[in-house]
């Protein structure tokens, strides 16, 4: 109440009708101007990208995107190692985050007590909030000789007649970038599916349950079928979040710029090479290939993004119709 | 007609099911666990009075400190802020405030792009924008990268807090006959500011934490920052220079920026979230 | 084969709030029973006790017996989701599987159940549930429609269907028409005359002109003030009730002289 008195003597205080309409126009102009930047900005990204990347695009033309030849001492550069290393490090870590994230959002939304749903799905966020520098730090140091000293080596033994999982065992490695990778897009992916699984109307679950149908029974038969758009949209969402990931992964990966063959020998994804090699560019098309794999990635996290913000919107939309239409 | 087995059968698969994604939740906090330890243990051991205060000494020389990265990311975050905090807050605002559905859709479906472009992609263009045309490293150019960054988090952070300001405030205001810019800036600006300010914190908190978008705006630097026009040393890339250095005292220097880093960042979010989550709370 | 349901004492509370208290009632079988009295008195709250969903609130719970058939529901040996298979129930606002098509939302409690090998079996019980709940003519030749697709009566009946395939004993239905316009209310009214012979039904309703016409037996329940729990206050022959009421505030609520 006492907001709204101050707010009351504010506005008789102000109320000078003097120079209001040039005041207008110019804060118009002025807002206007900010939100316009932001539809300017992303042009010119592209636009820029385009022009300096532009030398490689025509020297090496499609065949940038097939050939594995990285060498600047020679001046050929091929995309491939790094659409290969980014792509299968982004997938192992789909592959292990994936279900644990569903889990997640599952327990946090259907089976939690009320107690621990805010402190835990707090906590899965702070997951978030560390810094991906910090991230690779931990991954060099602790992460990497961990998991090339017991899960790899293990692997190595059981599985390593096939040649996907044989040594040499490294530590560092697309396996290593893989499994970074899923604890950072974990919080992405539980937080967004959680969301989902959440706007789904409490009477289709009664509707299960009134059946007889067991706890999970129910998630399974009316929460997660109307949930999945959005989480589609989630995992496409983390995608493009290990799609871009460059500094954990510049520093676990292991640099090599050579299609690995296995997944624990080191590789390298796009975001890795540009954040090592570009401070050092040698003369000649090593900068524009750097910069056209930058444009590549561009692109594909664009389209991602979108694909995801459609999807997640369907969640959304879906549940007011169903409710709409009981009234 | 439904076997007793059976029904055990389902009831099984549903704890199975409910132990699983208990579980699950338990596999996420150990990383996380894991990490706060180690950075906590480990960046401790190296912390002193000389880390915060000092330059890095020569390589091959022990000791010295990250003092002129602290003060590096300080300027570097400021200069986003100058830079980023106005345009955001304003870009907001007009989504909010001024009706133009085909302009603000696509605003807001850029800006939503523009928040999952990869941050080192955003450095790049910067490069081309600022370095490669000035000619040389700047902290500038540092700046405006992590500006553009933090873009799209102030921009719809602010559309939403001011759309939650129920539009009887606008008409009594404007009823006054106070203009439309000061209603906007003096009343329902004010009113969700805590809102807004918590949406600049969280904007805040990531870009200290970002990296890949300095390496090469404001590359880094072994001295006191000089200059606006001159490369910056900050924190995160301190740490990972040193990080992938082969000194062991710079790898534990690396643990102690981290230490002072994540702080940075947890005070920033957390903070923020506890402190102006109060604010609005008693605002309504 | 269908069921009696005879509840002692039953309370029922939301955290410290005590929703209903003491409520004794004997439902009898293959007879439809009906709850009325105003809002808020703990009618829903109640027959929600009766299968146990009650209790999927968080923070409610329940005192009392509720014997069905000779079992007390909340016996500790009791399998909560098998109460809720052998008693069915219909909620206020249609729920059906929105993405299901129909015949699928008709056989979900089957399919649950593991009886998804007997196809010829799932397609005869999805036929005849469908018939008793008079919805099968209007949809007999787009079963595979999904279950969304129907208006706000025929998806009522739906669920009805739905109900009924799994075999229930009892069926409770908790406002069932208060959504629905007054044609589709006639056709549910006309199915529940049809179903009794075959099932108990208890029906919640506020609407006390529909008790009147559909119900064999009434119960009233009432708080007597703001605050206080709802009572069982009076329950016998919809006839007697109707005409001739033991308790003045029975006689009160039936004359419209509070709503």
């Amino acid at each position: 109440m006492s907001l709204f008195s101050s707010l009351r003597a504010k506005i008789t205080a102000l109320a000078k009708p003097v120079r209001g309409r040039i005041g207008d126009s110019l804060f118009t102009a002025l807002a206007f101007l900010a939100a316009i930047t932001i539809v300017v900005m992303m042009a010119l990204m592209v636009y820029e990208l385009y022009l300096v990347a532009r030398p490689a695009i025509s020297e090496f033309g499609a065949g940038f995107l097939t050939s594995e030849e990285w060498d600047p001492v020679n001046d050929v550069y091929g995309a491939k190692p790094f659409i290969f290393g980014t792509i299968v490090s982004s997938l192992l870590a789909l592959l292990m985050a994936v279900p644990l994230s569903l889990g997640i959002a599952i327990f946090l939304s259907q089976f939690a007590p009320r107690w621990l749903r805010s402190q835990l799905g707090f906590v899965v966020e702070l997951l978030a909030a560390i810094p991906s520098v910090v991230y690779g730090l931990w991954g060099i140091f602790v992460l990497a000789p961990f998991l090339g000293d017991t899960i790899e080596p293990w692997f190595v033994d059981y599985l390593g007649w096939i040649p996907l999982f044989a040594g040499p065992v490294y530590g560092v490695g697309l396996f290593t970038a893989g499994v970074i990778l899923a604890i950072m897009i974990l919080p992405t992916i539980s937080a967004i599916s959680r969301e989902s699984m959440q706007n789904v109307p409490s009477d289709q679950k009664e509707a299960a349950q009134a059946l007889g149908a067991t706890p999970w029974e129910t998630v399974r038969m009316s929460v997660l079928p109307l949930a999945r758009p959005g989480i589609i949209g989630a995992i496409i969402l983390g995608l493009g979040r290990a799609l871009g990931e460059t500094m954990a992964v510049t520093m676990v990966i292991g640099n090599s710029p050579k299609i690995p063959e296995s997944i624990f020998a080191p590789a390298y994804t796009i975001a890795s090479v540009i954040a090592s090699e570009f401070a050092e560019v040698t003369a000649g098309l090593h900068q524009a290939a750097l910069v056209e794999l930058a444009l590549i990635l561009l692109v594909i996290t664009l389209l991602l993004n979108l694909l995801a913000r459609l999807l997640v919107q369907k969640t959304g939309r879906r549940a007011s119709k169903t409710r709409s239409k009981r009234a | 007609m439904i076997s007793t087995l059976h029904r055990q059968r389902r009831n099984f698969i549903s704890n199975a099911a409910y132990l699983f994604c208990a579980l699950s939740a338990v596999i996420a906090l150990i990383p996380l666990i894991l990490i706060l330890a180690y950075v906590i243990l480990q960046g401790a051991s190296a912390l002193s009075i000389e880390f915060l205060t000092q330059l890095p000494k020569p390589v091959g020389e022990t000791g010295g400190g990250m003092g002129n990265a602290i003060v590096g990311s300080l300027m570097l975050i400021g200069i986003a802020s100058v830079l980023g905090l106005p345009i955001g807050v304003l870009a907001g605002t007009f989504l909010a405030e001024y009706r133009s559905p085909r302009l603000s859709w696509t605003v807001r479906l850029l800006a939503d792009i523009l928040s999952g472009v990869p941050s080192i992609i955003v450095g790049v263009f910067v490069y081309t924008l600022l370095v490669l045309t000035i000619g040389h490293f700047s902290a500038l150019a540092g700046g405006v990268a992590l500006a553009i960054l933090m873009l799209p988090t102030v921009a719809r952070t602010t559309e939403e807090m001011l759309r939650m300001v129920p539009d009887s405030l606008r008409e009594a205001s404007l009823a006054l006959g106070i203009s439309r810019w000061r209603t906007i800036v003096s009343i329902v600006i004010k009113t969700a500011g805590g809102g807004i300010m918590t949406g600049i914190m969280l904007a805040l908190a990531r870009i200290a934490g970002e990296t890949a978008p300095l390496l090469f705006t404001a590359l880094g630097s072994r001295t006191w920052p000089t200059g606006i026009d001159k490369p910056v040393a900050s924190l995160p890339v301190q740490i990972y220079q040193y990080a992938i250095s082969p000194y062991a005292d710079w790898h534990a220097q690396a643990w102690a920026g981290s230490l002072v880093l994540v702080l940075m960042v947890l005070i920033l979010s957390v903070g923020s979230k506890l402190y102006f989550g109060r604010k609005m709370r008693s605002v309504r | 084969m269908a069921g009696c349901i005879t509840t002692s004492n039953l309370s029922a509370f939301f955290g410290d709030v005590r929703a209903i208290e003491g409520v004794n009632i004997e439902i009898p079988a293959n007879k439809i029973t009906a709850l009325i009295g105003p809002s808020g008195c703990g009618k829903s709250t109640f027959l929600r006790c009766l299968n146990r969903m009650h209790e999927l609130v968080p923070g409610a719970r329940s005192t009392g017996e509720v014997v069905w058939d000779g079992k007390d529901i909340y016996a500790p040996d009791m399998d909560a989701t098998e109460v809720r298979r052998g008693i069915g129930m219909v909620f206020q606002k249609p729920n059906p599987f929105p993405l299901m098509s129909i015949a699928d939302n008709v056989s979900a409690g089957l399919r649950l159940a593991g009886m998804t090998r007997n196809k010829a079996f799932i397609s005869e019980t999805v036929e005849r549930s469908l018939k008793m709940a008079a919805l099968w003519d209007e949809v007999k030749n787009k079963l595979d429609k999904p279950g969304g697709s129907l208006s706000g009566g025929q998806q009522q009946r739906l669920c009805i269907a739905r109900a009924l395939a799994v075999e229930p004993d009892i069926i409770l239905m908790d406002e069932p028409c208060s959504a629905l316009d007054p044609a589709s209310t006639q056709k549910i009214e006309d199915t529940m005359e049809q179903l009794k012979q075959k099932y108990t039904i208890v029906i919640v309703t506020h609407n006390m002109q529909q008790a009147g016409r559909v119900s064999d037996f009434t119960g009233f329940m009432l708080t007597q003030e703001t605050g206080e729990p709802g009572r069982l206050v009076e329950y016998g022959p919809t006839s007697k009730i109707f005409t001739m009421p033991d308790r003045k505030e029975t006689e009160n609520y039936i004359t419209g002289r509070f709503g």
